[in-house]
């Protein structure tokens, strides 16, 4: 036991001298969680627009005022000619352009039919998106206005209730992706990085030549890990509570638990990617690909599984960070305990146990 | 038997490291392995400290077997390698404290072992490691290997990279362990430090070419070597290697070792041929055998 303790002493001398690594460890959680939450956002708000009116009549002013006065759009400019619509697009200054017809109020009451056309720069498909929708509630909206004194004989009404999230705000989404990401990247890549690094500088030779257990090594490299990883997740539910006002809805207590499990999972995938790699370039090079982007693209945190190709479903289920984003976004939104997430902690567990195995089998007790 | 090797081979892929090595280095022998570098020692080394597995042949480390009694060998050995291995980021006294834990043991217990070293660098004990000088470093490395007061003590080219007076003084720390009832095993490129074995091995590309004392090795030395000296060095050794009785011509020093093959030779025809080779202030005289030449004339 002294000797473990003195082992974990020495790690955390290694950790707290590096000066690079301990920002690294504490800074990027907090900017990663700030960029996220306030840069990165599928919200839109203030976008500027441009308006091409042929027929500026009450109609079209009373549609024009109305996206006006909303919070999404801003409107920056009026065309006057259908071919400078091109050129506004080029230089930039505008997300779309409405184009109201000729003789719009016209049309409407004579023809009981008027269009007007939106144009959205799609070079950004998901605002672009976004945009016509929101165009296209306040026409509809509006329409329902002028049509109030007609009774339609059938008439569907869709009620929209968005659940664990009504405002949609999209920091919700990213606060459990990202706290995933970071508790990986600084558990997986300190660890690996922190043992190949022994390897490197010839220390590891020596260690093997001492009474030491590889088991000792493997827990004295992992628990300070663990420690501050828990207070990198801590900090994470700190700055979604404080600063973007995000609810926790369950036990926090559960997320403490689930974390633990989840970092204990990313440390002994850190342990087995430096089993295999004999420099620290290696070890990054690896923990980067090989589990960041997995991370990023296949958990289902930015984009959802449901829609992937069947074979990526399928790999998307070896990937631990799936099944702890589906459990803390369950802790974090849902509120829900324990009785019904069991099978996902089951799952991370059975990871955990198995990445943990593999890693002391495959730590190797002489040099080749 | 303190370490006992028979017959190992190792090879990596293509190249043969070690082949068909045996010897043996009695309880409380200070024993050196001397070749130049690539010669083999170091994957030696790290045979008999059960950091590698030999291809073939057996060897013990205080009585245990280096492959079914690696862990037993692990808490009675000291190991220093070659490359300095210590946490740079450490101080002294940490690296020192750190080393002593794992080993199941403390700086104070073992005190006496390591006091004549560790008073050179407590001044520094504050400093990390990483700052300390070449010779500082080994000392520290030194203390560390010896703080559990191993029965055995593997020295890999301690004193590569280190001044000619840190040198010296390692070697005399060398010399007072001994008297501590430690076996020393030590390795080194340099020839000069072999004299201050008990026993030394000449080692070359994996083999082994003789083992015995230095004084043995050198009084076996089978020509008479003669000290010469001219004007221009580099001249004097390509008329020495032109001449036709050369049997070996090293620089050494300010002079050049020649061996004649002829069982009579005499030196004013040698001085004869060189004046006439354009070279002046010619002086021949004859010279003892040293461990370099022995290792020259072997590894011929």
């Amino acid at each position: 036991m002294k000797r473990f303790i003195g082992f974990i002493k020495k790690e955390f001398y290694h950790i707290f001298r590096d000066r690079r690594s301990l920002f690294i460890l504490f800074g990027m959680p907090i900017a990663q969680i700030l960029l996220f939450g306030f840069a990165i956002t599928n919200e839109i708000n203030n976008v500027d627009i441009a308006i091409l009116d042929h027929s500026k009549d009450a109609t079209t002013k009373e549609i024009i005022n109305k996206i006006a006065s909303s919070k999404y759009f801003s409107i920056k400019q009026m065309v006057n000619r259908e071919a400078d619509i091109a050129s506004v697009f080029k230089k930039g200054q505008v997300k779309a352009v409405l184009n109201f017809e000729k003789d719009f109020s016209k049309n409407l009451i004579k023809e009981h039919k008027a269009t007007i056309q939106i144009i959205t720069d799609a070079t950004d498909p998901n605002t672009a998106n976004t945009i016509s929708n929101y165009v296209n509630a306040i026409l509809q909206k509006y329409q329902k206005e002028l049509n109030k004194d007609i009774t339609m004989v059938y008439q569907i009404v869709p009620e929209t209730r968005m659940v664990y999230n009504p405002e949609l705000k999209s920091v919700y989404m990213f606060v459990p992706g990202v706290m995933t990401i970071i508790l990986m990247l600084v558990s997986a890549m300190m660890t690996s990085i922190s043992i190949t690094r022994e390897k490197e500088l010839g220390t590891m030779e020596i260690l093997l030549v001492s009474p030491l257990k590889p088991i000792q090594v493997i827990i004295g490299k992992v628990f300070p890990y663990i420690f501050l990883s828990i207070i990198n997740a801590v900090i994470i539910v700190m700055l979604s509570i404080f600063i973007f006002k995000m609810p926790v809805q369950g036990s926090l207590f559960l997320l403490g638990l689930e974390s633990i499990l989840f970092i204990i999972s990313a440390l002994a995938l850190g342990i087995l990617i430096s089993t295999i790699s004999a420099t620290q370039q290696t070890a990054m090079m690896i923990s980067l690909m090989g589990l960041m982007l997995p991370v990023i693209l296949l958990s289902g945190f930015i984009f959802p599984i449901s829609s992937m190709p069947v074979p990526l479903q399928v790999i998307s289920n070896i990937i631990p960070a799936k099944w702890f984003i589906i459990i803390i976004k369950g802790i974090m939104l849902k509120g829900v305990g324990l009785q019904f997430i069991w099978k996902e902690t089951l799952i991370l567990l059975g990871m955990t146990v198995f990445f943990m195995a593999l890693s002391v089998k495959k730590y190797k007790i002489r040099l080749e | 038997m303190s370490i006992s090797v028979t017959h190992i081979s190792k090879s990596y892929k293509k190249v043969k490291a070690l082949q068909d090595i045996s010897f043996e280095v009695k309880p409380g022998e200070l024993f050196g392995l001397i070749g130049p570098d690539g010669a083999g020692k170091t994957t030696l080394f790290r045979i008999l400290t059960t950091l590698l597995i030999a291809n073939e042949g057996s060897a013990t480390v205080a009585g245990f077997d280096v492959v079914a009694d690696y862990k037993k060998i692990r808490s009675s050995v000291g190991y220093m390698p070659g490359k300095f291995s210590l946490y740079q980021d450490l101080t002294v006294e940490e690296n020192l404290n750190f080393f002593a834990t794992i080993f199941g043991t403390t700086i104070e217990e073992n005190y006496d072992l390591i006091k004549d070293i560790f008073v050179q660098i407590e001044p520094f004990k504050n400093r990390r490691a990483g700052k300390l000088s070449g010779g500082m470093k080994q000392k520290l490395a030194l203390c560390c290997a010896l703080i559990h007061k191993p029965k055995v003590l593997f020295l890999d080219e301690p004193t590569t990279g280190v001044d000619p007076v840190s040198r010296k003084e390692f070697w005399d720390m060398l010399k007072r362990l001994q008297q501590k009832d430690i076996t020393i095993l030590v390795s080194t490129p340099y020839m000069d430090e072999a004299a201050l074995c008990d026993r030394i091995a000449l080692i070359q590309h994996g083999k082994i070419l003789e083992i015995d004392t230095p004084q043995s090795i050198v009084k076996h030395y089978p020509k008479q070597i003669y000290n010469v000296r001219a004007n221009n060095m580099y001249q004097l050794i390509t008329s020495l290697n032109d001449y036709e009785h050369h049997h070996s011509v090293y620089p050494f020093g300010e002079y050049v070792h020649y061996t004649d093959n002829r069982t009579d030779f005499n030196p004013k025809d040698l001085i004869q041929y060189l004046e006439s080779n354009n070279l002046s202030e010619v002086e021949i005289a004859k010279t003892v055998a040293t461990i370099e030449d022995t290792f020259m004339e072997l590894a011929k």
